[in-house]
């Protein structure tokens, strides 16, 4: 298999995967549990949920995820999603194509394999 | 499991924090070092996933709901040390734009769920690599294995904060029983999702799933022309 189809099929599973964390984000957020995660549960049992102080950006335009001024829930909690998926992968994108070029920049001549 | 401002001291977060700081400083080394350069868009790919899979959470017992953390997942996809940083990368999201997860448990939140969970499992999945046979379908459970334990683990670091530095009237002992119960069904969820996700990963494209990089061995001897 040549580089070039090789890269274009990496592409293509880049592009999938990312459909498959957007539909998740956008579609499939609406549906999920409402009830307290494990640890909420735990301190709501135990009697310490109340030692929880408000968040800094309790009122923030996506706290909760949820949209501000979106009033639908599902579709407030969808959006919420979709961005949060858009914002975690650019941020991530940008942050392990800052640590390929310290790599390059400190040895460009031998390629390192995963173990 | 993401904690929120206040139910661990100021000293204990800022513990947590010094811990999370040097253990994020290791893994961007060791990334740098180790990331194949194909690997490099897949890691945003699973930090963007795990952001995706983490909202949707999955009642375990009546009234109480899990969600993936992801950190075994993202371990057994692009190594450990990317790994941490993916799911760092989540929680640094959440804290920031969605509420979720003090920010001064961020420290707290980055060690339990990052690096614990995910050095922890990842140590766990190498160990079960060790024992069950080379096929896809061995790593995938391996994984899922893994990943169970790996929630486990991180409510155990959470449950020593707890005892360190917890605000809450509750014993370590009831906290610890209640912690690590419920986590184990949360667990078993966190263990199908993984197991799922990385079969699938290893269906479609299996040369980019770095916990399974032994099964390509013939490949990379002619990738390095030998």
């Amino acid at each position: 298999m040549t580089r070039a189809v090789r890269s274009s099929n990496l592409r293509l599973f880049l592009l999938g995967g990312l459909l498959v964390a957007v539909g998740l984000g956008l579609f499939v957020s609406g549906f999920a549990s409402s009830a307290p995660d494990g640890l909420s549960k735990v301190a709501e049992d135990k009697g310490f949920a109340a030692e929880a102080r408000q968040h800094l950006f309790e009122n923030g335009p996506l706290a909760g995820y949820a949209v501000k001024g979106v009033d639908d829930e599902r579709l407030s909690t969808g959006l919420s999603g979709l961005i949060g998926v858009l914002v975690t992968f650019g941020v991530g994108l940008a942050l392990f194509a800052l640590v390929r070029v310290m790599r390059s920049g400190r040895d460009r001549s031998e390629p390192t394999r995963a173990p | 499991m993401h904690i929120p401002d206040g139910f661990i001291n100021a000293s204990t977060s800022l513990g947590a924090g010094a811990v999370a700081a040097g253990g994020l400083g290791v893994s961007l080394r060791r990334t740098a070092q180790t990331l194949e350069d194909k690997q490099a868009p897949l890691a945003g790919l699973v930090a963007a996933y795990i952001f995706a899979v983490q909202m949707l959470n999955f009642p375990v017992a009546a009234g109480t709901s899990g969600h993936l953390l992801g950190a075994v997942l993202a371990a057994v996809l692009v190594g450990p040390w990317a790994g941490v940083i993916c799911v760092a990368v989540v929680l640094l999201v959440q804290g920031l734009l969605f509420a979720d997860g003090g920010l001064t448990a961020l420290g707290l939140n980055i060690t339990n769920m990052a690096l614990v969970a995910g050095v922890g499992g990842y140590a766990v999945f190498l160990l079960l690599r060790r024992v069950l046979p080379a096929t896809k379908a061995a790593v995938a459970g391996a994984a899922g294995v893994a990943a169970g334990i790996s929630v486990v683990l991180a409510s155990i670091a959470f449950v020593v904060e707890y005892a360190v530095g917890g605000t809450g009237g509750a014993s370590v002992g009831t906290v610890t029983a209640a912690m690590v119960g419920v986590h184990t069904l949360i667990g078993v969820g966190e263990g199908i999702i993984t197991a799922l996700t990385v079969g699938v990963v290893l269906g479609v494209r299996p040369d980019l799933v770095h916990g399974a990089a032994d099964l390509r061995a013939p490949l990379v001897l002619e990738a390095a022309g030998r």
